[in-house]
């Protein structure tokens, strides 16, 4: 049984409900292989995703992950701008549980914005990627597709590179790989490396070769380009030249070693396009877990809003 | 009418002692044990109680004009009373800002309206606190302003700050410098670090508020004229100053209760309240401020009392405004987490809250002595009690402190003489 009504980041969730999480979605990952996609167990519920910015695979995988469950599912796509100067987000909120709705897939670009809204209703919130705070989902179902290929995760080397500091994806694998035994090293340009990451527990490395070398699973994470006019990095071809992984740095890592990725992946830049591709890539399958993973935590959250609410 | 507070501790400028202070005419008449009461005294009993000098704020928000959803001049005072504060001075960040002589003026007959606390408007320094062109500070001057700044953002423009600072210094207005790079801050919210990142929440660091604390006590020094810094909240910054002071620069500084009692671990739930500029930061900013306030570095407990309506917190983090409502508390919590630590006696912190503030800005009052304005609070230094935000007489109940249980009620107040609140029983 999960401890809590929202699923807000791995910050606050133990060892133990991430297993449960990762097994649970286990089971669903090995059901959709199967071909089944009917389950009834949220006949009944209702599920908003309520985005205020543009998601495609991960406002997807929610909205399948809920019809699959048989909940009833509407998306609200609210724009950035909306944020400024429409209705509050505790307003919003309150409407949406007038609505009846029972859980709330939020994505949002403020840190912090779930959080409030967990505190303002009674409905399920579930972070669907909160500014630079967290994106459990996506940690959970980038530790299912490492997990599922390794067996475990205690004593695995996962490494990242990439926009660590503007990246909530590699917080959120920070805090629930470092809490199931693996460790986290991270590398990039210091402009995108946050305050105190060491202090939270991951490795800094001081070369792309110490960041990847014994890994089992080698990250990469989306440089957005905006990033770039900011004067975080010089231009994408020195990206791609210093910090870029290729095929030689994937020789410094664990010979059984994946690629995964976020998505979308700047094809050259992050990865090459023959890593992408290639046999260790593990990308389309991250992809089947995010919808698995989705699944496990609406069906958990459920539960626990049967037994406590 | 004489009056006569009788029985209290009195806390004078190097002790304290058991006295009787009589009233007469706004001024303390006698200082005395044992004054024998007539007919006509009123008679206030401070057996068991404190007797202190006025506190006297010279950093706080009344956002009137213009943003009387949060504060106005009665309700911020009524406040002000509350917490002992005889003489406060007010940030020109209104709407509109007040950097002529007739918001001054205004401000001034609001302060006559209301009666209560004495109100010091502080002028903005650039026209619009812009950091474009100076604003008038000779006629702001002429009608009652004390100082000059540009609170809530730094004069980015050195060379705008250096005649700021010159010309203020030819009316004998000091500049206050709220300190803080703007390129550097980059929209931060928090302080830059552990917990930054934690929570995701966009850090500011040490080094933009450093560097303009350099920058405006670098200006002071060579132009030899004096200079205020604003809320102090790093080490780095508070080790700026000493060596400064040291070297015989005219600078005075301050902090505030949020600084010396908190470090940035109240961030990590993303609770609103704790939002303020310059950023709470970590521990070793904390001891340091303690050290500074110990040392004489930093001359002043000031609240940057920073009142908020509920819409303007009730939002994301991102979105919410700067600012902690503390107007009410701040005796109790110095009391609290200064004198009964031990860092300080209760003469010092008087120093910090009263005798330097008025020096600072050259305001009359700031001690109790024979011949002397009037201007006094008693308090329960054995009363203890849990803070509320939610009680604040102040229309902004956004505290950081809530729950938290200090020690020092006050139970009176007088301002020149006349008994401006007085605490139910």
């Amino acid at each position: 049984m999960l401890k809590s009504k929202d699923l807000l980041g791995l910050r606050n969730t133990s060892a133990e409900e991430i297993s449960l999480i990762l097994d649970t979605a286990g089971k669903f990952k090995r059901a959709l292989a199967k071909g089944e996609k009917n389950f009834n167990m949220l006949k009944g519920k209702t599920l908003v995703t309520l985005f205020y910015e543009n998601s495609t695979r991960t406002r997807c995988s929610f909205e399948l992950a809920g019809k699959y469950l048989g909940a009833t599912e509407i998306n609200i796509a609210a724009s950035s701008s909306s944020v400024q100067k429409g209705e509050t987000l505790i307003d919003t909120g309150k409407t949406l549980q007038a609505l009846k709705t029972d859980f709330i897939a939020i994505r949002h670009p403020m840190g912090g914005a779930p959080h409030l809204l967990a505190k303002t209703v009674g409905c399920s919130v579930l972070n669907g990627g909160d500014g630079m705070n967290e994106h459990p989902t996506q940690a959970l179902l980038d530790m299912l597709s490492i997990k599922e290929e390794f067996g475990a995760l205690k004593g695995l080397k996962v490494a990242i590179l990439g926009d660590i500091k503007h990246s909530r994806v590699a917080k959120s694998n920070l805090f629930g790989l470092s809490k199931m035994g693996a460790e986290v090293w991270v590398y990039a340009p210091k402009t995108l490396i946050p305050a105190g990451f060491e202090d939270l527990g991951a490795h800094v490395a001081s070369s792309r070769e110490q960041c990847v070398e014994g890994a089992q699973a080698v990250m990469g994470l989306r440089i957005q380009l905006e990033r770039q006019s900011g004067g975080l990095f010089p231009s994408l071809s020195e990206y791609a030249r210093f910090y870029g992984v290729n095929d030689a740095v994937m020789k410094y890592a664990d010979k059984n070693a994946i690629v995964v990725h976020p998505g979308p992946v700047n094809r050259g830049v992050e990865l090459t396009p023959a890593l992408i591709d290639g046999g260790t890539s593990r990308i389309e399958d991250q992809v089947t877990s995010g919808l698995a993973v989705r699944m496990a935590a609406l069906k958990l959250l459920s539960e626990y809003r049967e037994a406590n609410l | 009418m004489k009056t006569l507070i009788r029985g209290g501790e009195v806390v004078l400028k190097e002790k304290t002692e058991k006295l009787d202070v009589l009233i007469d005419n706004g001024k303390i008449e006698k200082l005395a044990k044992d004054i024998k009461p007539q007919v006509d005294y009123k008679i206030i009993e401070a057996e068991g109680k404190t007797v202190i000098p006025g506190i006297i704020d010279i950093h706080v928000h009344l956002r009137e004009p213009g943003y009387e959803g949060k504060e106005d001049i009665e309700s911020g005072s009524k406040a002000a009373v509350a917490g002992g504060v005889t003489q406060l001075c007010c940030m020109p960040n209104t709407n509109p800002v007040c950097d002529n002589a007739v918001t001054v003026k205004y401000i001034k007959i609001r302060e006559k309206e209301v009666n209560l606390c004495k109100i010091h408007p502080i002028g903005a320094i650039t026209k619009g606190e812009k950091g474009e062109a100076l604003a008038d500070i000779g006629k702001m001057a002429q009608a009652g302003a004390v100082a000059v700044s540009d609170d809530g953002r730094s004069v980015m423009n050195s060379l705008i700050m250096r005649l700021g600072m010159e010309y203020a210094s030819g009316f004998n207005l000091k500049c206050l410098c709220h300190c803080e790079d703007i390129n550097l801050v980059d929209g931060g919210v928090v302080n830059e670090g552990k917990n930054s990142t934690l929570t995701g929440l966009k850090g500011s660091p040490r080094a933009a508020e450093d560097i303009m604390i350099a920058r405006d006590v670098s200006l002071a020094e060579s132009l030899n004229v004096p200079v205020h810094i604003c809320h102090v909240s790093t080490y780095s910054g508070v080790d700026i100053i000493r060596s400064a002071k040291r070297r015989g620069v005219k600078v005075t500084a301050e902090t505030c209760p949020h600084y010396f009692i908190l470090n940035d671990d109240i961030i990590t739930d993303f609770d609103t309240f704790t939002k303020v500029n310059p950023p709470v930061r970590e521990e070793k900013d904390r001891l340091a401020i303690i050290e500074g306030l110990k040392d004489g570095t930093l001359d002043c407990i000031v609240t940057d009392h920073a009142p908020h309506s509920r819409k303007d917190k009730e939002v994301e983090y991102n979105l919410a405004a700067f600012g902690m409502s503390g107007i009410e508390t701040s005796f109790a919590l110095s009391y609290t987490y200064l004198v009964k630590s031990g860092t300080v006696d209760i003469c010092g912190l008087m120093k910090l809250m009263s005798y330097n503030p008025a020096h600072t800005l050259g305001l009359d009052g700031g001690e109790i002595c024979e011949g002397g304005v009037a201007d006094l609070a008693v308090v329960d230094l054995n009363a203890k009690y849990v803070i509320d935000g939610e009680k604040f007489i102040s229309k902004g109940k956004n505290t950081p402190f809530n729950g938290f249980e200090v020690y020092g009620k006050v139970c009176a107040t007088l301002v020149d003489g006349e008994l401006k609140y007085e605490a139910k029983a």
